[in-house]
């Protein structure tokens, strides 16, 4: 590679962490541009150190550069330094490995991984000299092709967007790039081609569909403005993980990252039903990698990367069946190579524990639990199959072994949430502090005395989800049952062992707002970032009180996409895309809900969510037991 | 055995700071499969000390820094991380040293730079007949800002070469812990004696080598104490 930058000297020397812009890392990919057909631009609407953080980037990454015809690169949000910058003196947004503008490119694909990223989305769009709508793009511009899991219900950023790429990337690409070069041969339009794309399967393309509205303003259809386009758009995955790639020479960015190891992923999907957890939902049906795959890619990635870390990514490590063999693997190699292990999202048990205690010190790390609920009775409720035995059970067998540090993380506002249940929360803190002083003699209380952290977000009713229906509450019910939370604990005889942490209500409510939005919301989030919202997801640049005039100025009314609770018949903006759980199961989760009655985990009994469509994973090995 | 490594950092590698340069070569280590030694304790850490840290935008051809080998050959050492090494940086010697040598920060006597105008900008001082008079005067005092308050230094006595022309200048100064100076500082006193000014954000850095005393108290570069293996 040239010592080609976009950025002038002048400016990297003026501008925080200029690595940020320079590419050049090790294992990223560099090819001749004259030898491929499409250029594709992959952004992350964050920061660098968040965007590099994320394996889906990495796998696409490598996917779309093993195509000889394509050369893939990566593109970031400018941090504010730069983007102030760029503006003024109009530097068009570049990708890093060339350093050519993003303009220049045949597609720009954004992932789309949390709400309070929209603004970004026009950051990037606008920096690059991309029209902001869809609808103004022209032969010139690449196209815009969104995915990640706020594509599952794309409505308030559909005027962004050219395609949704609705599931997981791995399957739909190719087709999507072939027809995209034939596009390119025979010089047809944008639209025809978007057409085209539209009828592949998995992709949703906003400006072939339209919504009507009811008086009370919700939707009474949603309509294709085609009939040669699907009404349904169901999510795209790969059926058969075990043989699937995964990218064996991730890039290694130089500056410290938020993930900044090896990362294997070992399965996709969550056999749990938690009732508020959107990717429990999204990814469904739990599919596993080949473990002896998983063990020489993990060797692969490291000695390809030199990380001094490898972990394992799953939504619940815990149940990947061969988990055991795998991180006992592990431990054996990298322990000879001064490699660490991290293990998040396994469960507190006496395998879990041994295998800590070999790969960390125990006085100095802390034990996890997420009962995000403080009552058994709201446990149910959210069908989170964790007891209080299971933590008073788990933390005692930790203390023995000379932890002393526990962390536990509590939803608040969840539907059907009395005053009571919230106050279990410190009551259960308590009784874990209860629990050391018990257990562990002065004389043996190494790191201290016990200390127990707990954290409470706020619950946001997400789409697919059977609390699509719930109500979400206000800014000060929330701020309230903090308040309870933090009394409650403080209430409590072990108190001086419990810190409190909470999260901002404001930005919760706006991330409400867009997750069950419409594409009214559109201009809304248009505006706001026309009065300077960019960053949202930056608790210090995001700015409530701009958000909420541009919501005034614009007659959106906020409690009908948070407070109200949907009818059980209502059509939501998203129900033209399927994540393979069908909305009558989703219904009758909601219900059970309420009447505090729990569903059994895909492993142990198919409730037949629906997911079974795409035959494969957890839903076979049910066929093969039966058969 | 203890190992000395020379290494270039230059072109866009210049932007990244001195803490992921040192990250960065601890990955290389293991991407490379150098057998390094570790030192002992709960969390293990690759026994390695580098000379200096470089500032970001400066370039050098001469950056040093020192490691424990449990084994391999210089040759070995060297072929492994040069092809692991992104582009802008480079390895330019792996030597052995004998027992007994400093390690690289506590044997830096001296330091070989070359300063010259970035790319796009103007010539300032132009005035290369000087150099001999700025050199003769008995003292080269220049005011210092420390925290406090501000003291004059003299630089003379920290200036072992200093030449001009064609708007590059080049310096071997003192880079020593307790009198070490800033290339900068030499040449916007050499303009100031010119009757000019420079503007330092202008100027492009390049570090050339770092010198220490030998047994006969000459300075030599940082790697020639060290031998082949
Ligand atoms: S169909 Fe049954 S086994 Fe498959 S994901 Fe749904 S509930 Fe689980």
């Amino acid at each position: 590679m040239s010592d080609k930058l976009a950025l002038s000297d002048d400016i990297l020397m003026n501008i925080e962490k200029p690595a940020r812009y320079i590419g050049n890392e090790i294992n990223c990919v560099i090819k001749n541009k004259d030898e491929i057909d499409i250029r594709f631009a992959m952004c992350f609407p964050d920061v660098y150190e968040i965007g590099m953080s994320h394996i889906g980037i990495q796998i696409l990454y490598d996917m779309l550069n093993k195509y000889e015809d394509v050369w893939c690169e990566r593109v970031y949000s400018p941090w504010i330094d730069l983007d102030k910058i760029m503006r003024e003196r109009n530097i068009r947004l570049f990708a890093l490995e060339s350093q050519d503008p993003v303009k220049e490119f045949d597609f720009l694909g954004l992932t789309l991984q949390y709400e309070m990223c929209y603004t970004n989305i026009l950051q990037v769009l606008d920096l690059s000299g991309i029209p902001l709508l869809s609808k103004d793009r022209t032969e010139d511009d690449p196209i815009v092709i969104g995915g990640g899991p706020c594509s599952y219900n794309p409505e308030p950023i559909a005027d962004f967007f050219d395609i949704f790429y609705i599931g997981e990337g791995e399957t739909k690409y190719r087709e999507l790039l072939d027809l995209y070069k034939e596009h390119k041969k025979n010089n047809t339009s944008r639209y025809d081609f978007l057409v085209k794309a539209a009828k592949l399967g998995g992709m949703y393309v906003p400006c072939l569909y339209e919504t009507d509205y009811n008086d009370d303003g919700t939707i009474k259809e949603f309509r294709a403005l085609r009939d040669d386009i699907p009404l349904k758009i169901y999510k795209e995955i790969v059926t058969d993980l075990e043989n699937e790639d995964y990218p064996v020479k991730p890039v290694v960015p130089f500056i410290r990252c938020t993930q900044d190891r090896a990362v294997v992923e070992i399965q996709r999907g969550c056999i749990r039903g938690c009732r508020f957890c959107q990717a429990g939902q999204l990814y469904r049906p739990v599919r596993e990698r080949n473990v002896d795959d998983l063990k020489k890619k993990a060797m692969q990635i490291l000695a390809n990367t030199g990380h001094e870390e490898v972990s394992l990514s799953s939504l619940s490590s815990s149940d990947f069946s061969k988990i055991e063999e795998l991180t006992d693997f592990l431990i054996e190699e990298c322990s000879r190579k001064y490699i660490n292990i991290s293990l998040p999202s396994l469960r507190i048990d006496n395998y879990s524990l041994d295998t800590f205690g070999k790969v960390q010190d125990v006085h100095k790390s802390s034990l996890t639990f997420a009962p995000e609920a403080g009552s058994q009775r709201m446990r149910n409720v959210i069908n989170k199959g964790l007891t209080e035995e299971d933590i008073i059970g788990g933390a005692s067998m930790a203390f023995e072994r000379g932890w002393s540090k526990v962390k536990l993380y509590f939803m608040l506002g969840l539907p059907g949430e009395t005053e009571e249940d919230i106050k279990e929360i410190g009551v259960l803190c308590d009784k874990i502090a209860r629990a050391y002083f018990d257990l562990v003699p002065k004389e043996k209380r190494i790191g201290g005395p016990v200390q127990i952290t707990a954290s409470t977000s706020f619950f946001i009713p997400k789409p697919f989800t059977a609390f699509q229906w719930a109500s979400m509450n206000t800014k000060d019910d929330f701020l309230n049952k903090a308040y309870i939370t933090r009394t409650s604990i403080l209430s409590q005889l072990n108190q001086k062992r419990i810190k409190y942490n909470w999260h901002e209500a404001d930005v919760s409510v706006l991330e409400g707002v867009f997750a069950r939005g419409d594409r009214r919301l559109a201009p809304a989030i248009h505006e706001a970032y026309n009065r300077g919202c960019i960053y949202d997801a930056w608790g210090e640049y995001y700015k409530n009180d701009v958000w909420m005039q541009v919501f005034e100025d614009l007659g959106i009314d906020i409690e009908f996409y948070t407070t109200r609770e949907r009818d059980l018949d209502e059509i939501f903006p998203w129900d033209f895309i399927s994540c393979g759980v069908d909305k009558e199961w989703l219904k009758k989760e909601w219900l059970k809900s309420k009447e505090g009655i729990v569903t059994e985990n895909c492993k142990k009994k198919c409730s037949g969510c629906g997911a079974f469509r795409y035959k494969t994973g957890i839903c076979m090995e049910h066929v093969k037991k039966e058969a | 055995m203890k190992v000395r490594i020379k290494f270039a950092k230059y072109g866009v590698m210049r932007y990244i700071g001195h803490l992921d340069i040192m990250r960065y070569f601890q990955k290389c280590m293991r991407k490379a499969d150098v057998d390094i030694a570790y030192s002992s304790g709960f969390s293990p850490h690759q026994i390695m000390s580098f000379a200096s840290p470089l500032g970001v935008g400066v370039i050098s051809n001469g950056e040093y820094f020192d490691i424990e080998l449990k084994s391999g050959s210089a040759k070995s050492v060297m072929d492994s991380l040069n092809s692991v090494m992104v582009n802008g940086m480079e390895i330019l010697s792996v030597k052995k040293l004998p027992d007994g040598v400093k390690n690289a920060m506590a044997s830096i006597a001296a330091a070989r730079y070359t300063v010259m105008m970035k790319e796009g900008c103007e010539p300032e001082n132009t005035d290369d007949s000087k150099v001999d008079d700025f050199l003769n005067r008995e003292h080269i005092n220049i005011i210092k800002q420390t925290k406090k308050n501000e003291i004059e230094f003299d630089l003379k006595p920290h200036i072992y070469e200093f030449s001009f022309d064609k708007n590059a200048y080049r310096m071997l100064i003192d880079a020593s812990s307790s009198g070490n100076i800033k290339p900068l500082s030499v040449i916007e006193e050499y303009a100031r004696f010119c009757g000019t000014h420079i503007t330092p954000s202008n100027y492009q850095i390049i570090r050339e080598e770092f010198y220490t005393y030998d047994d006969d108290h000459k300075l030599v570069p940082l790697e020639a104490l060290g031998e082949d293996f």
